[in-house]
């Protein structure tokens, strides 16, 4: 399947780049100091942050592998966002984001310096530093792969093109020139993907028609008849869904764990909320967030649904095989936009596909450049200098943070799914951390000594668990798993990572309250002032109509996506 | 202080929408046969410029609100 782009979708593509460079342009002059460039200065209004905290997250990971997820695992992954995101988000707003904006940190690790103590913050600093490269890397390699294949370009040239923009626009602009990119991002997937979802689904015969034809899809695989159309009645065993996962292990796996691991204490997307102009706009930025993020699954997963049902319907198959002989999932959505957009139309959602990759990028890199200046050069390399050197320093960690990502994305090219490496990274790295927080925000008995063990054995434990296990259909030994012994099988990788988060949380929620328990206390509760829930004083009821109240508002998300879950079950 | 993100939104869509609505216009139909035969540049291009028209609208009307 190849794309061929006529003169007018090369015009569309390129306008879109002179905005996104002459955006981070026009921001330059307002670069001041370190906290202008990375930081923002906290000067955002809350609609703008709010969706760039949900673009941050929208690059490959969501164009491509939610769509590859969506055709590989029917509406089931949906659980991404109804049991994962949306609930995490609102637990954000509400309960976490008080603390983050609160306590002035600049950045998540330097909420940990200050709740528990350096070596956490260090600990913390330095394993986020290695896992935004290596996302922004992935996403990287992605995009090149996918242009290379579908254009017949490059793939060096494409690293190097696509890195080019990102690198100049974030040079220029800093963090703001990224979120408002990624504003900018936003509408272009919403506006570039929904013709195109709207042509497939009619094509498809709508709603009713596909749920049909989806049918033959799960029984050819010996799955019931109604697995890919539906999200939980095939949830009772981990035989009974491709997944490979119950219940259990996925709202606890999943939900609990990898999505209030990933949105609560990701600084790649809690640093848009913290760049808000205002404590109420900070706590309304992941809300603000969670209402179109509700919606898109009818954006990102339905095409993979679609694609899947055709390529059974078809005879010759619809999707590209990949060397195995089984459907290529991760070219779901380039195969929908050749075969139904127009040129025209097709270079809107051409661009809104490179957008996504370069802003999913973008957001590591602006992630990574401000904890490397703030939280591991000014602490660790050369504190005490002035601010312009740290401006500086932020200018040029933006360009070490692109070269990695280059390596990072040579690296990415050895595996399949993109979304089960990431899950498998957020395993290691993000599900024992969500235990820290838990415990610093709400236990004040928790310890500086109890948070650093406590973190590193839930990553241990996450890597021993790896070495440990294996996933139907991979090789032991490998970065697949059990390259210590083959102790513990799973149907998917999927199952597999979503079990090793559980153990990861679990040894540091663990480990942190017995070594607090033994340890002596490093913060007194009028340093923990602001910092732990119970030595916090409630924000005020502001004089706010309802529409602004983070409580209110986060209550009727929930329901929202409660009702979601019940037509979709 | 920072600019109006609004305004380039409401540029960028507007030149879309027009360049999406001219090209609908002149295009051959046999393009469309992708499409189901719905000339979607011109349908799509005027929701585009709908939406840019309105972010722009919004613009201006905040910079009159700042005088």
């Amino acid at each position: 399947m190849k794309i061929t782009l006529g003169p007018l979708d090369y015009a569309i593509l390129i306008i879109y780049f002179l905005f996104v460079i002459g955006i981070g342009w026009v921001l330059k002059r307002r670069m001041k100091n370190s906290s202008d460039f990375l930081l923002s200065g906290r000067s955002i209004p809350a609609w703008v942050t709010g969706l760039a905290f949900l673009s941050a997250n929208l690059g490959a990971q969501e164009v491509i592998g939610m769509a590859a997820s969506g055709a590989k695992y029917g509406i089931m992954t949906s659980h991404f966002y109804w049991v994962g995101a949306i609930p995490a988000m609102v637990f954000l707003a509400i309960f976490m984001m008080p603390f983050y904006y609160g306590s002035k940190a600049r950045s998540v690790p330097e909420y940990l310096k200050m709740r528990f103590d350096e070596k956490t913050r260090g600990l913390n600093a330095i394993s986020f530093a290695v896992m935004t490269v290596f996302s922004s890397g992935i996403s990287l390699h992605a995009l090149a792969k996918l242009l290379e294949l579908l254009m017949g370009w490059d793939y060096n040239e494409c690293i190097l093109i696509s890195s080019i923009v990102v690198l100049v626009y974030i040079f220029l602009g800093g963090l703001t020139s990224a979120i408002y990119n990624e504003v900018l991002q936003f509408f272009m997937i919403v506006l570039g993907f929904a013709p195109l979802v709207y042509l497939a689904l009619k094509d498809v015969g709508g709603w009713t028609a596909l749920k049909e034809k989806l049918i033959p899809v799960a029984t050819s695989q010996h799955f019931a008849p109604g697995t890919w159309t539906q999200s939980w009645t095939h949830m009772g065993a981990n035989n009974d869904n491709p997944m490979g996962a119950d219940w259990f292990t996925m709202v606890f796996g999943l939900g609990f764990v990898l999505s209030f691991g990933y949105w609560c204490t990701d600084f790649l997307v809690v640093q848009r909320a913290m760049a808000a102009n205002s404590m109420s706009a900070a706590r309304r930025t992941p809300l603000i967030a969670a209402i179109p993020k509700m919606l898109f699954p009818a954006l990102v997963i339905l095409p993979g649904m679609i694609a899947i049902a055709m390529h059974y319907g078809t005879s010759g198959g619809f999707l590209p095989l990949a060397k195995d002989g089984t459907p290529d999932f991760n070219q779901t959505i380039p195969v929908l936009l050749a075969r139904y957009l127009p040129t025209g139309i097709l270079g809107i959602g051409f661009t809104a596909l490179m957008a996504s990759f370069m802003s999913g990028m973008a957001g590591n890199v602006t992630a990574f450049n401000t904890v490397w200046t703030y939280d591991i050069y000014q602490s660790y390399i050369a504190p005490k200098q002035s601010d312009n050197h740290y401006l500086w320093m932020g200018r040029w960690a933006t360009v070490v943070g692109i070269l990695v990502s280059i390596g990072c994305a040579y690296l990415a090219r050895e595996f399949n799914n993109i979304m089960d490496m990431l899950q498998l990274v957020f395993g290691f790295v993000n599900a024992p951390l969500f235990a820290t927080f838990l415990l610093g925000m709400f236990w004040r008995r928790a310890t500086g000594n109890g948070a650093f063990f406590g973190l590193l054995g839930g990553t241990v434990g996450a890597a021993l668990f790896h070495g440990l296990s294996l996933a139907k259909g991979n090789i032991a030994g490998g970065i697949k798993g059990a390259w210590i012994a083959e102790k513990f099988h799973f149907n998917s990788d999927m199952a597999q990572n979503f079990t090793l988060a559980i153990v990861a949380w679990t040894s540091c929620f663990v480990l942190t309250i017995l070594i607090s328990l033994l340890t002596a206390r490093n913060r007194s509760d009028e340093e923990l002032a602001g910092l732990v829930y119970s030595l916090t004083p409630r924000p005020k009821a502001e004089n706010e109509p309802w529409y602004m109240q983070p409580v209110t508002v986060g209550i009727l998300v929930m329901i929202a996506v409660v009702i979601l879950n019940i037509i979709f079950w | 202080m920072n600019f109006d993100l609004r305004l380039p939104i409401g540029i960028l869509f507007s030149i879309y929408g027009v360049l999406l609505i001219g090209y609908g216009l002149i295009s051959d139909k046999a393009i469309y046969q992708r499409s189901l035969d719905i000339n979607i540049n011109l349908g799509w291009g005027a929701v585009l410029l709908v939406f840019g028209a309105s972010m722009l609208f919004m613009a201006l009307k905040g910079v009159k609100k700042d005088k």
